[in-house]
């Protein structure tokens, strides 16, 4: 069972600061991790192959320092390491990255599977996946949260719906995109990391010319969508901080919803507003 | 290959192989020949002195696109039941339409799925293309790309919706592949541009930290997927709509994966991105008791419970329940807060709620930065009492 498993550099976004200024995203200092979806994908493979044998082969686009992620790979148990790099690359879109991708995928001498993550966090896209299978013309199965069964012409996956879930067949080659969470990654280990490192490790790195691509037709120059502007998301908010005993508090926020078109639509409370208003009129 | 040299003007200087990145020059007989490996990147053409590079690459140009009419959706329907998404994206679509004085349609796949075509008329649509065939009948990756080729390649329109649900989010970048245009994913917010009448699709990025407009100038339909719960559903009472068959060919061959069952689980994620009322907890409700407190408070408002990641990793709540970046959009009017921090990634799941309420102990929490109300307190001291005086009030005018 010769697996490709694709992997993406990403930056961590849970530590995402902002300049208060301009409103832009301050990078430095901004730690650089393997997509955490892609660990589930490799780690499939890594179960996979104890079971069956055959080679496991990492494929990441990205600028030199990405080879970071695939040496963690290494680490973790994957055999080989292909780095996609190059300026041209840069600016990618999703249709860029995929034909990228692709064509490397295509000089990759065999493979039965190609496992990805669901999606990547910098981008969110979800995309990368079904495209690459669409340019290698084999099926997909998205949204994998466990793989039953794997034979030499055949897998059977579970695949997550919003309400539920399929058992999915597929005949091999196949591309799987992995669920976070579906499984639990092993640590990479330190004699696997350091062999990573060494100089005839498994490492290579391919540029345009390797792949075969013209510059126009990958990176930004070959990307059919464009980001035209960024901007920080505004939250239009009244921002009112309540103020008193706990009882005035929640007394104080159910007048302001009661006050709130749509917000009194809730029965429980308009009918505490009424009962607020007519209390108070007895008072008087 | 599109690069090559004009061997009268070259003099053998070298230039052009020094400048060459990808090592694709080479000389002989003191003339520079362009290998096979060449990338057309342009290099050795800037450094010639002599004008002997020459070029047949062009500058790319954005295409004349007028004729192509028509703002579709893909009407996602499973076992016969249109999903939600597909209804609040013909609304969208409609009003689109309108601004660019173009038709809506919305393309139905399935297997004896005709009668639906009805409800998506009065939600808008203009036309509905139906396709049927018995390899349509659960959704596959193949066979629903093949249907939705076949009928964007005959009819050409300018722009397709597909709701990001797992099934639209499996067939927009394979069909989006397939017919070589750019797809935009999770798009918030979809406007026209009022002078190049192109599609603005806004869509977070960053985990939610940033939004970012793309523009897809270079190839049509020009696709976008779209949460469910993020667009508002619209009816057109008395709206007049066409059923048109497309005859799709497919045989089993053209078919790699077959669906062996499918289970259905609760199906609560759907009733969360539709709620009115949304009580959601996070670490501060402390435990899972402290969720059976918020249960309490979501039965007196008539509203769900949802929870963030930490809720759900601490499994107070179950992952579908999940409000954010990697779980559920929801656009409730009233979203009661409880003892969660604010992240980036919650907030874009919740950002569309009509009222946010802020419940936490620590006032520089960054939720109340994004809260209507804000209490600063003990959820456990401030969500009983909230219970109690909705309760009075319940009791008291509705008598329940
Ligand atoms: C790629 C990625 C995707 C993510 N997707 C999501 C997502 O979809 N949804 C999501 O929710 N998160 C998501 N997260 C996680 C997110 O970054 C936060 O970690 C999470 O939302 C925090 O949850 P919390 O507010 O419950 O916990 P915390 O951040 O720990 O906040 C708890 C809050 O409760 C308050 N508190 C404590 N005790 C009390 C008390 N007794 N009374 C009142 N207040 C109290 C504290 O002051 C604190 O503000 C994602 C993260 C990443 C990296
Ligand atoms: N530049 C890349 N190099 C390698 N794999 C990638 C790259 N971008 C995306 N992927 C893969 O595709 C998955 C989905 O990414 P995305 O479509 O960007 O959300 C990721 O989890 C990776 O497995």
């Amino acid at each position: 069972m010769d697996i490709v498993v694709l992997v993406k550099q990403v930056p961590n976004t849970t530590d995402v600061k902002l300049d208060k200024n301009t409103g832009n995203l301050i990078r430095e200092g901004l730690e650089s991790i393997m997509n955490p979806d892609d660990r589930n994908a490799l780690e499939f493979a890594l179960q996979i192959k104890a079971e069956y044998g055959g080679t496991i082969t990492m494929v990441s686009m990205g600028p030199p320092q990405a080879v970071d992620v695939l040496s963690e790979a290494m680490g973790m148990g994957a055999d080989k390491g292909l780095l996609l790099s190059d300026m041209a690359f840069a600016g990618a879109d999703t249709w860029a990255t995929s034909y990228t991708l692709g064509k490397a995928i295509e000089k990759i001498e065999r493979f039965d599977l190609i496992i990805c993550g669901r999606q990547a966090i910098d981008g969110d896209t979800a995309q990368i996946g079904p495209q690459v299978a669409d340019f290698l013309d084999i099926p997909q199965i998205t949204y994998v949260t466990d793989i039953e069964t794997v034979s030499n012409k055949e897998v059977i996956v579970k695949r997550r719906l919003e309400d539920g879930h399929e058992r999915v067949a597929s005949q091999l080659p196949a591309l799987l995109t992995i669920l976070g969470g579906a499984n639990n990654p092993r640590y990479p280990n330190i004699g696997g990391l350091l062999a990573a490192c060494e100089e005839n490790a498994p490492l290579a790195a391919w540029n345009a010319a390797d792949i075969g691509v013209m510059v126009n037709d990958v990176g930004l120059a070959g990307s059919l969508t464009h980001v035209i502007k960024t901007y920080v998301p505004k939250f239009k908010r009244q921002g009112e901080t309540l103020e008193g005993t706990t009882a005035e508090v929640v007394r104080q926020l159910i007048q302001h919803l009661g006050k709130s078109e749509g917000a009194s639509a809730c029965k429980a409370v308009a009918a505490t507003c009424r009962l607020m208003a007519d209390t108070k009129q007895e008072g008087i | 290959m599109t690069v090559w040299v004009e061997t009268d003007l070259c003099d053998g200087c070298r230039r052009c192989l020094k400048a060459c990145p990808y090592g694709a020059i080479d000389m002989k007989a003191k003339k520079a020949v362009v290998l096979d490996h060449c990338t057309s990147c342009g290099a050795c053409i800037q450094v010639c002195k002599n004008e002997a590079m020459l070029t047949d690459v062009v500058p790319r140009e954005i295409p004349d696109f007028t004729d192509r009419q028509g703002v579709w959706v893909f009407a996602e329907q499973r076992k016969g039941q249109l999903t939600r998404v597909s209804l609040e994206l013909l609304g969208k679509a409609r009003s689109l339409g309108e601004e660019l004085g173009q038709q809506t349609a919305a393309l139905l796949v399935g297997n004896g799925v005709s009668g639906l075509g009805e409800t998506l008329i009065s939600h808008g649509a203009d036309k509905v293309f139906l396709m049927e065939h018995a390899l349509l009948d659960v959704y596959r990756s193949e066979p629903y790309t093949i249907a939705m080729e076949t009928v964007i390649r005959d009819h050409r329109p300018n722009i397709l919706l597909v709701g990001a649900t797992h099934i639209g989010r499996d067939l927009a970048p394979r069909l989006a592949h397939r017919l070589g245009v750019g797809l935009t994913a999770d798009c918030t917010e979809l406007t026209i541009d009022p002078g190049e009448k192109i599609l603005l699709q806004t869509r977070p990025a960053f985990g939610g930290n940033v939004m970012a407009t793309i523009a897809n100038r270079y190839s049509r339909p020009q696709m976008a997927t779209v949460r469910p719960g993020v667009m508002k559903a619209e009816e057109f009472p008395g709206h007049k709509g066409e059923l048109v068959n497309i005859e799709i060919s497919l045989t089993s061959e053209m078919v790699r994966t077959e669906v062996l069952d499918s289970i259905k689980e609760e199906k609560r994620a759907v009733e969360l991105s539709s709620a009115k009322v949304i009580i959601a907890g996070g670490r501060g409700v402390g435990n899972a008791q402290g969720f059976e407190v918020l249960r309490e408070l979501a039965a007196v408002m008539d509203g769900e419970v949802a929870g963030t990641r930490v809720a759900v990793e601490e499994g107070w709540i179950s992952s579908d329940h999940q409000v954010g970046q990697t779980g559920v959009t929801v656009r409730p009017e009233i979203y009661i807060a409880c003892g969660i921090s604010g992240a980036i990634q919650h907030r874009a799941g919740m950002m569309n709620s009509r009222y946010v309420v802020a419940i936490n102990n620590d006032p520089r929490a960054p939720i109340f930065q994004v809260a209507d109300w804000g209490i600063v307190g003990d959820v456990t001291e401030i969500v009983p009492e909230l219970i109690e005086q909705l309760k009075q009030g319940r009791e008291n005018v509705i008598g329940l």
